[in-house]
């Protein structure tokens, strides 16, 4: 579908919808501050719903239309002002983001909620001011038009999620959250030299202004070197994935979902702006190899190590690292050679379903993992017999997901990874469909793992520790279902992902 | 050799100092330093990016600069809050390190803080 809005830039009627989308999280939290951590979570159940509303306004404003939504700040233009734009893969993604952080809203109220009358107290307020933080730092990562506003969105992210990561402030969650912090400031200063270069030699960071100019020259070359590695070290993709693991793992288990499913993606959706949308020819067929090859060893690598983990949310973090290699599979099978470009297709499809379905199921797996660890008071795999007796709700929210990660029909996995089987096969490049398959089966593996130990017996009579509220374990079977269920967008929305993208591709020197 | 080639050597060498301390330094007050000073050599590049745009008869153009503020905000509230949890680590275990193997907490009594 062609794009009517080529040049230039200017704000479309519902434009201000993205501004909106801005706004409203960095309200919350404003007058979370004003009012006080009583209030604070009534003012999170407030303004999480609206803007899960406006999110999916947006998406269907930009489905139906199939053009993108534009935004220009103050009417400055760019090259100096900023221009807030709402493509498909933003729609998609900031829809997806929003079902999730409710549900991981809705899930944390048993763990954060203040009830009335009740004592204030420090986590609750930090959480659901920072829950509204990610949700507003990922909106700018996904509206934002230059490359310098994203930059801050990144850090926002970053500040945002690394106290999510101590928020019982344990010796070991500190530890694990100052390492995060440390591999995201070197990631996020190594996408900052990049900046400066890019706009030393081309004079404008807009996203579109610069994916005319763009051209290869070395200072270009370094630039997006220095930001792709940067962002490579936030998404925790193989092998600056260190920090992951235990970080995802230590959180409460809200923090997890929401640090597993949702920040990770920020930094990755950055990726995907910088290579497929600012300079889609510069990559070349090296590159994109590279880019694959990382994509396999995460894959592999995460696989291997989740099969021989003994906790469960360790194994799930490990999954993580895994499911992100998948992510980076799309650059070889997007690029063409023809064009020596790479080209939105199936490939770009498949990876941003990817990202979603694991989004979605990977918050669910979370949940219902902190779940068992509530009731069980431990998550120690071996001993996880009954559990699926105990509570059969969450086993199944939880096998779901895992449905999703293996990639079986109808979830969104199964369309996702069978768009990247086509691209690699349509491109003849096999030994990705081999990784593929490879990882497929690895995930089956240590789902089986937990689930014949979950559906096991009890040795002895299962003595819960707490009793598990109904709302907790529908959260996250609600989101294991969007995860399983996604793989019908093959019958709708799923060319949502081409708006706005044929723009970019038409002036794109050959 | 003009003064944006000079400041822009001067922010490479501290660019590569900082670094190499970032990686190879155990200790995390010493990483947050060299943070801060790999900070500081990609400020003095927004400079001469600055410096370099200067043609059209101003004196720098304001883009970096607006840019390099934005950015030192930033890595002034990053090391606060770096800063804050070294200060946590070391409140709750006595000592402030990353070392893996030993993850602080068992280290509770002893406290050689």
């Amino acid at each position: 579908m062609p794009d009517a809005t080529v040049l230039p830039d200017t704000t479309t009627t519902d434009g201000a919808l993205l501004v909106l989308a801005i706004v409203l999280p960095a309200a919350g939290v404003l007058l979370s501050f004003v009012l006080g951590g009583r209030h604070v979570e009534r003012i999170a159940f407030v303004l999480l719903p609206s803007g899960l509303v406006l999110a999916l306004v947006i998406f269907a404003d930009v489905w139906r239309s199939g053009h993108r939504l534009i935004y220009i700040v103050g009417d400055w233009k760019p090259p100096l002002g900023i221009a807030l734009r709402a493509d498909g893969l933003s729609a998609a993604m900031m829809a997806t983001m929003a079902i999730v952080i409710c549900a991981v809203a809705v899930f944390a109220h048993a763990d954060f909620g203040t009830r009335a009358g009740s004592v204030e107290t420090r986590t609750p307020f930090a959480f659901w001011i920072l829950l509204m933080a990610i949700w507003g730092a990922m909106n700018i990562v996904f509206l934002g038009g230059d490359l310098f506003t994203l930059y801050v969105a990144l850090e926002l992210l970053t500040f945002a999620a690394v106290p999510l990561v101590c928020l019982d402030g344990r010796a070991e969650t500190l530890q694990a959250a100052l390492r995060y912090l440390l591999f995201a400031l070197l990631g996020s200063i190594l996408y900052l030299v990049g900046t400066a270069l890019l706009y030393g030699s081309y004079a404008t960071l807009d996203i579109v202004l610069l994916s005319r100019r763009v051209h290869m020259e070395p200072a270009t070359v370094i630039a997006a070197t220095l930001m792709t590695v940067g962002l490579f070290a936030k998404t925790a993709l193989f092998p600056v994935h260190l920090w992951l693991p235990p970080a995802h793992a230590g959180a409460p288990a809200a923090a997890s979902a929401v640090l597993s499913a949702v920040v990770v993606k920020g930094s990755f959706f950055l990726v995907v702006r910088l290579w497929f949308d600012v300079m889609p020819g510069m990559l070349g067929p090296a590159g994109a190899q590279l880019f694959g090859a990382l994509g396999a060893a995460a894959i592999i690598f995460g696989s291997v190590v989740a099969l021989r983990q003994q906790r469960l949310k360790l194994l799930i973090a490990y999954s993580t690292v895994a499911q992100i290699g998948y992510l980076f599979l799309m650059f070889p099978l997007a690029f063409d050679t023809v064009s020596a470009q790479l080209q939105s297709g199936s490939a770009l499809t498949g990876g941003m379903l990817q990202a979603i379905s694991h989004a979605t199921a990977k918050a669910a797996m979370f949940m219902a993992a902190g779940l068992i660890y509530a009731a069980l008071g431990h998550d120690r795999i071996a001993e996880l017999g009954g559990i699926a007796r105990a509570l059969p709700m969450t086993m199944f929210a939880f096998a779901l997901g895992g449905v999703s990660l293996i990639g079986l029909p109808p979830s969104g996995g199964f369309l996702a990874k069978w768009l990247l089987l086509e691209a690699a096969v349509a491109t003849g490049q096999w030994w990705w469909a081999m990784v593929m398959l490879a990882g497929g089966l690895f995930t089956s593996g240590y789902m089986f793992i937990v689930l014949s130990r979950a559906l096991a017996p009890a040795e002895q009579p299962l003595k819960l520790r707490i009793n598990v509220p109904r709302y907790q374990e529908a959260a996250a079977l609600a989101l294991a279902l969007t995860s399983l269920l996604l793989g019908l967008a093959a019958l709708g929305p799923v060319d949502v992902f081409e708006v706005g993208r044929l723009d970019a591709m038409m002036v794109m020197p050959r | 050799m003009n003064a944006a080639t000079l400041f822009g050597v001067c922010g490479a060498t501290l660019v590569g100092f900082g670094l190499y301390g970032l990686v190879t330094n155990p200790e995390p007050l010493r990483k947050i330093l060299a943070f801060n000073l790999l900070g500081s050599g990609v400020f003095l590049v927004f400079g001469v990016v600055s410096k370099r745009a200067a043609a059209s008869g101003l004196g720098g153009d304001p883009v970096p600069q607006a840019m390099v503020i934005t950015a030192i905000v930033v890595a002034f509230a990053a090391t606060a809050m770096a800063i804050a949890l070294v200060l946590r680590l070391l409140q709750e275990t006595g000592r402030a390190t990353l070392s893996s193997d030993d993850p602080g907490g068992t280290d509770t009594d002893r406290g050689n803080a």
